[in-house]
């Protein structure tokens, strides 16, 4: 068995002296382990940094097997993003989120809009809101996204403002004024209707919106809390 | 041989050939080697200041007043502290943190000796803390997360630089190192 693909890093655990078993998530083969000689050494531990776009050949007898990979770098996003402790943590984040998927499942779509986010954490203005986004892409790609197109209860698709906290569906101004002390806020970059600059508070709503869901869906049935990455983004971008 | 096969460096097969060694060279090494271990377990303890391994307590480092006491090196593990006195670059106190922030091994900000260097900070005497965190995502991400940790605290929170290292050739350097050196460059 033998593939070339391009993936992201998401984790490194040392193996042995001078090994590491490196969790990768490639494009065309999902989230895929391997085992990469020398993975300790000077020359590739710049790398396999967590959150590196790089080349990668994974070759096995089995398919079922650990199997060796070779790797190359295509982008050292890790290198470009450690001076800004936002963008650290946001690259955490992501990396931390994507373990949530399945082993050897392609999900290309949400590749490309990881690449897309990845590429633009030199630029504050604009990968928060990016991020909101991309979490709700994921929640999407896992079978949990959220339908914010017209009100779950009137079907209007007017001054949605209200996100239920149990369908993840979009709740109307009036529908919801009964019950806005247990609905989600909607920040207004997240629906169709979106217009004006999206703002601090509009990206911390939508972390609060998203991270309900993806800790409701995708990590309590694990057992598992929000990364701590995430929260502590959450709360400096707050700050 | 199991338990020395559990050390770094040693796998089954070197740890055999070191006890056949110690076996055959019974006096010269077996003995001495057990003698020096059982003083190890002794008289070896963590310094309850900065974390540092040493025979007496608090460390000689620690207790050495020719030290530039206004400055802190903050390193993740004892090797990290020692490589620096190697390099003999800076005479000042130091930090042990016991390690990096690392979530997916349950490794957070409670397990390391984080708090401990906050109060240290906060000591009139102390004007720098020095960040001398491995270049890796966890490191970095630790190093933020200990400077956000001192901004109450009246002292300046310094990093290492990163960049084109002694004897580099830029043609075999990584992208990352590259990119780093080029942020950090300085006037001639």
């Amino acid at each position: 068995m033998q593939w070339s693909d391009e993936g992201i890093v998401l984790s490194v655990k040392p193996h042995g002296e001078t090994a590491a078993i490196v969790d990768l998530w490639t494009r065309a083969h999902g989230r895929h382990m391997g085992l990469v000689h020398g993975g300790r050494s000077r020359r590739l531990r710049p790398v396999l940094q967590p959150g590196n776009h790089i080349d990668a050949e994974w070759k096995a007898r089995l398919a079922d097997q650990l199997g060796t990979m070779s790797v190359e770098m295509r982008r050292a996003f890790a290198a470009e993003a450690m001076d800004d402790a936002q963008a650290l943590m946001a690259l955490s984040s992501i990396t931390s989120l994507t373990r949530l998927l399945p082993e050897r499942d392609p999900h290309p779509n949400l590749y490309e809009i990881t690449l897309f986010v990845l590429g633009f954490l030199n630029d504050a203005t604009v990968w928060p809101a990016l991020l909101v986004r991309w979490e709700m892409a994921l929640l999407d790609e896992l079978g949990f996204g959220l339908d914010l197109s017209q009100c779950a209860a009137t079907g209007s698709n007017d001054q949605l403002i209200y996100v239920s906290p149990k369908s993840g569906r979009a709740v109307s101004a009036s529908a919801g004024e009964p019950y806005r002390d247990k609905l989600l806020a909607l920040p207004q970059f997240l629906t169709k209707q979106r217009s004006g600059a999206v703002t601090m508070q509009d990206v911390s709503l939508g972390f609060a919106l998203t991270g309900h869901f993806i800790e409701k869906h995708l990590l309590l049935p694990r057992g598992e809390t929000l990364p701590q990455s995430r929260a502590r983004l959450v709360a400096l971008l707050a700050a | 041989m199991q338990l020395l096969a559990r050390l770094p460096g040693l796998g089954p097969r070197s740890s055999r050939k070191a006890v056949l060694s110690m076996l055959k060279r019974r006096n010269e090494l077996l003995v001495p080697l057990s003698e020096a271990l059982q003083q190890a377990i002794a008289k070896i303890a963590e310094c309850p200041v900065c974390g540092n391994l040493d025979t007496v307590s608090p460390c000689s480092i620690c207790a050495d007043p020719r030290r530039d006491q206004s400055l802190i090196v903050v390193v993740e593990e004892v090797g990290d502290l020692w490589a620096l006195e190697r390099a003999g670059v800076v005479s000042a106190q130091y930090h042990v943190l016991g390690g990096h922030l690392s979530p997916l091994d349950g490794v957070g900000p409670d397990k390391l000796n984080i708090a401990s260097l906050v109060g240290r900070a906060r000591s009139p005497d102390v004007k720098e803390i020095l960040l001398a965190l491995n270049a890796t995502v966890e490191g970095q991400s630790t190093a933020h997360f200990i400077s956000d940790q001192l901004v109450s605290a009246d002292v300046t929170v310094s990093r290492l630089a990163q960049g084109v290292p002694i004897g580099g050739e830029l043609d075999y350097l990584d992208d990352g190192t590259l990119a780093a050196a080029f942020k950090a460059r300085r006037k001639l």
